[in-house]
């Protein structure tokens, strides 16, 4: 038997993708950390838009947020938020929850959540936009 | 080489097969360092435990810094489903003024106010925390008093910013229309 066969019986594929036995690698850590950065400037921005519209008539908020401008930066907000807050929805339920199949289910269920609110919020700035 | 993967073998295949009746720490006298550590283990097991197991949240002295690691994923959870208030406030605003009128009908209620209070506060909470977070990404922060101040000025500016942005709105609302 060679030393080298010892020390490594993760095939060399395997040690090149780095992944481990949990099949992924730091996809959700990186994408966690760009989509907070993100967050950052888009949520202080959606604060100040929505204080803008605050006491505003129906016809005066939909004409504001359907703007280029406004919709734009709400749109990256949704998107921004959701993919961060479906991430950090999966590492709680992985924290707590044991059952397989439990987990399963409420990851699946998180990511339908997210996938939801992110197309419903896009379809209500775009309705706003395009007058549809 | 071939020695030591004899005595890996050794203790993970045929020790742990040997019946354990008659092994006791006091009574027998064991000459490989290996098989004494395995023994051992095995009281330990047996023996109830006396002293508390680390980490033990119950009887933990509650820091500030721990509170707040809760707290930043409880708030995080929460603003998870407050985004349906956004998407519905999105939707509204698109379905003319009967539909706006039901979201400002909700949003003008104590309950209404007393969700949307918190979730400015969980928003600006969060959003302080994420700031900690990414300082702490770039290996700074982690000094005693230093994550102590960061944990203090995170829940401080929270509620001051949101009490700030409550403030601005409600001036807002009594604004021109």
């Amino acid at each position: 038997m060679s030393e080298s066969s010892v020390k490594h019986i993760r095939t060399p594929l395997a040690r090149v993708r780095g992944y481990g036995a949990a099949r992924s690698g730091t996809g959700h850590f990186w994408r966690q950390r760009l989509t907070a950065v993100a967050n950052i400037p888009l949520t202080v921005a959606a604060v100040i838009i929505i204080i803008m519209l605050l006491g505003r008539n129906q016809a005066a908020v939909a004409q504001i947020l359907g703007t280029p401008l406004v919709a734009i930066v709400m749109l990256l907000f949704i998107v921004s938020t959701t993919i961060h807050m479906r991430i950090g929805m999966q590492v709680i339920i992985e924290d707590y929850v044991h059952d397989e199949t439990a987990k399963l289910t409420l990851i699946m269920a998180n990511t339908f959540f997210c996938i939801a609110v992110a197309l419903a919020s896009a379809y209500g700035i775009f309705r706003l936009s395009f007058g549809v | 080489m071939r020695n030591e993967l004899r005595n890996t073998a050794r203790t993970a295949i045929i020790l742990p097969l040997r019946p354990t009746r008659g092994l006791d720490r006091n009574t027998h006298t064991l000459g490989v360092g290996v098989e004494r550590r395995w023994v051992n283990t095995m009281a330990e097991i047996k023996a109830p435990a006396t002293r508390p197991l680390s980490p033990h949240l119950q009887i933990y002295r509650p820091m500030l810094t721990m509170m707040m690691s809760i707290v930043h994923r409880i708030t995080g959870a929460g603003l998870y489903f407050g985004t349906v208030i956004l998407a519905w406030w999105f939707l509204a605003a698109g379905s003319g003024p009967t539909g706006y009128a039901k979201f400002e009908w909700f949003a003008g209620s104590i309950i209404g106010r007393l969700i949307l209070f918190g979730y400015t506060w969980a928003l600006i909470h969060h959003l302080l925390g994420g700031v900690r977070h990414l300082i702490w990404d770039t290996g700074h922060g982690f000094g005693p008093s230093e994550r102590e101040r960061l944990a203090a000025a995170n829940l401080i500016g929270s509620i001051a910013i949101t009490v700030l942005l409550w403030i601005v709105g409600l001036l807002a609302m009594g604004g021109p229309r």
